[in-house]
């Protein structure tokens, strides 16, 4: 497993990747702004603000530190659990709450992001990933496309197809599979005989790596290196990054159910953001006040997408309507005004 | 004079040559131009960049197309045989036809999905289906099927150039049935609106596809009884033109709906429905359905006793003038 931040902190330095202060504490700050939006959103949940979501916890470092050696002419093709994507790549908090409150209006994703919307049927979005990059490759961008996705999504037909057409085609992809040990209750070894997801890769003939998902560096430097080979024509990479959902599947499960607390206890102690703090403390980073100036920070921007994204009225009917074709159907019309006169009879 | 096959590839080479954005992928498409040899010539024209052999995985490649059209490209997908489809089905309900709605209108699919159905061809198990339905109710898709050379290409062209994701039904029956005088400039037929094959009076009959000689050749039969019945050929399923349907319905007073897809849920309870809605009282008679039956579609030796031909439609016709 490619590590370059042991648990406790110490770094690797043959391995150590050439970032500036700037960009540690960027890191460090875009860690803790996705935790603290996670866990304030799972608060909303409870009180009834928020519908129900995909909690991040647990996986800032992997989400945070591969969407951090992304280029903004990269695409991205993102799952459900991807807090800490979106923040990195500048998608706004509002529109994420806003999404998990019930508005289609949150994956309007502004132009000029290159993040598709969220995927909710696990691992049908991995041939967008491959279809996106043939194009890319067609148009001869140089840029890649990545794609984020769980342990259980290595499953599914699409994923096989996908990589299956990666590998022929060589196209410029990364797939980045967060292994986090669980698909709903279901532990990984019955999703698949392999030792590893990273291998699987062989099968397709490219490269599979596993990585230490809660090792921010770790996860940078190895995207960093498949987006590079990605750009250049060198084909797709399999990144396996092996961490654990600190949470529940969404805040409909009760994990409690099936998986012991000692296992959870066991990651609690590997938690991605402290083993980063250790190191950026350890190199003159990181101190009281710089944690206490981005926890502020975080919180401001929190609470103004909140805010931003309670404030923001329902979808009107039309809304409803007009995405469905580039231009509304005879029927539609019918339909849209049926609606109307029944709004207005009964208005409420 | 052009078949239908002929049509379609003329139509396949001139939107590649007009826009850059335009590809074609499928199983068995580029060398070997097709099994039906729909895309014949595209490999050596525009080379394989643009003309991609996939593998087979019929998920892959729609899911795929999905990801180049959202990335700006205009793809042609060939799915082998309709019976095939179903391996797409996922891509095509979950994602082809909701990204616009799912991004509010910042992504769109602009793909084509070609594949050839139906049945009258004795062909293998899967290779008769017609199951143009299930795609019917699937708000954001279109759903269109042509009956001749002409309408082919011109409703191919019409398919590939719109902003949305059209599946597009070849009759295999019609492939090579019969040639036609098609302009060799290229042309749109418009998306969504029907062709009165011939005018008549008395019963409207409303087919698609591979129905329409069926029906033109029940017409015929009719015809020695004093029956002149008029014929509407849909060539868009989804979205339906009603408007022409219930105009027809109106003049003449009956409706006979002839498909080959089963009965139950076909497309033709929908067409009865909104008749019944909206021409309930011009009607002289019980709305009619000439189909196939609930039943798996027969291999070769059975088929005829599925499929309606022009004697069963015949029939049909005399029963709705007689009721």
């Amino acid at each position: 497993m490619y590590q370059v931040l042991a648990e406790n902190g110490r770094v690797a330095p043959e391995r150590e990747p050439k970032l500036a202060p700037s960009d540690l504490r960027k890191l460090y700050s875009l860690m803790a702004t996705t935790r603290a939006a996670d866990l304030k959103a799972l608060k909303l949940q409870r009180q009834g603000r928020m519908g129900t979501f995909a909690p991040s916890l647990g996986h800032e470092a992997c989400q945070v530190g591969s969407a951090f050696a992304l280029q903004s002419k990269d695409w991205v093709f993102p799952y459900f659990r991807d807090l800490g994507t979106y923040i990195t790549l500048g998608l706004t908090l509002t529109n994420y709450y806003l999404y998990w409150m019930g508005n289609e209006e949150g994956m309007r994703i502004p132009a000029g992001l290159n993040i598709f919307t969220i995927s909710v049927p696990v691992g049908s979005h991995l041939p967008h990933a491959v279809g996106c990059a043939m194009a890319l490759k067609y148009r001869r961008e140089p840029a890649a496309a990545v794609a984020y996705f769980g342990d259980g999504a290595t499953s599914e037909g699409d994923f096989n197809e996908a990589l299956n057409f990666a590998g022929v085609f060589k196209t410029p992809n990364v797939f980045i599979c967060f292994n986090n040990q669980y698909a709903i209750s279901t532990p990984v070894r019955l999703q698949t005989a392999a030792k590893t997801i990273a291998e699987k890769a062989a099968a397709f003939g490219f490269k599979g790596i596993r990585v230490d998902g809660n090792d921010v560096l770790a996860m940078y430097a190895l995207t960093k290196e498949a987006l590079e080979q990605a750009r250049s024509g060198g084909g797709p990479t399999l990144i396996e990054a092996f961490t654990y959902r600190m949470g529940n599947h969404t805040t409909s499960d009760d994990a409690s159910r099936y998986r012991k607390e000692d296992e959870v206890n066991d990651w609690t102690r590997r938690d991605p953001i402290e083993r980063f703090r250790i190191y950026l403390r350890d190199r003159g980073l990181w101190d009281e006040s710089f944690e206490e100036r981005i926890q502020k920070e975080a919180e401001d921007l929190i609470n103004k997408a909140i805010e931003e994204a309670e404030s923001t009225p329902p979808p009107r009917p039309e809304d409803l309507f007009i995405h469905t074709y580039k231009e509304m159907t005879p029927e539609l019309n019918d339909q849209l005004a049926e609606l109307r006169d029944f709004l207005k009879r009964e208005p409420k | 004079m052009l078949n239908m096959v002929q049509a379609l590839n003329q139509a396949m080479h001139q939107e590649m040559q007009r826009d850059p954005r335009v590809l074609v992928l499928g199983e068995d498409i580029a060398v070997d131009g097709g099994v039906f040899r729909l895309t014949d010539g595209l490999l050596d024209k525009f080379g394989q960049g643009r003309v991609i052999d996939t593998p087979l995985a019929e998920s892959g490649i729609v899911g795929a197309s999905i990801g180049m059209a959202v990335a700006g490209l205009r793809p042609i997908a060939e799915i082998q045989f309709m019976g095939f489809i179903y391996l797409a089905m996922n891509q095509i309900i979950a994602h082809a036809a909701r990204i616009r709605n799912r991004s509010r209108g910042r992504f769109t699919v602009p793909i084509v999905i070609r594949t050839p159905y139906g049945a009258g061809v004795k062909a293998l198990e899967h290779h008769s289906e017609s199951t143009e339905a299930l795609f019917c109710q699937i708000p954001g898709l279109k759903v269109v099927v042509p009956s001749t050379p002409h309408d082919a290409k011109g409703l191919l062209i019409a398919s590939i150039r719109d902003d949305d994701p059209v599946i597009f039904l070849e009759p295999t029956k019609l492939y090579r049935a019969g040639r036609q005088e098609v302009p060799e400039e290229p042309y749109e037929v418009p998306l969504g609106k029907a062709r009165i094959v011939r005018e008549g009076e008395g019963v409207s009959i409303v087919a698609w596809g591979a129905m329409i000689p069926v029906v033109e050749q029940a017409a015929e039969i009719v015809g020695k009884d004093g029956i002149f019945p008029e014929v509407i050929d849909l060539r868009t399923l989804a979205p339906l033109d009603r408007e022409t349907v219930l105009e027809s319905v109106k003049r003449t007073g009956r409706l006979l709906i002839v498909h080959e897809a089963p009965k139950t849920c076909g497309l033709g309870a929908e067409i009865a429905a909104f008749t019944a809605e909206k021409a309930m009282f011009q009607l002289e008679a019980p709305i009619m359905r000439v189909t196939g039956q609930d039943i798996t579609i027969p291999l070769a030796k059975g088929e005829d006793y599925y499929y309606p031909g022009p004697d069963r439609v015949a029939l049909g016709i005399k029963k709705i003038m007689e009721s």
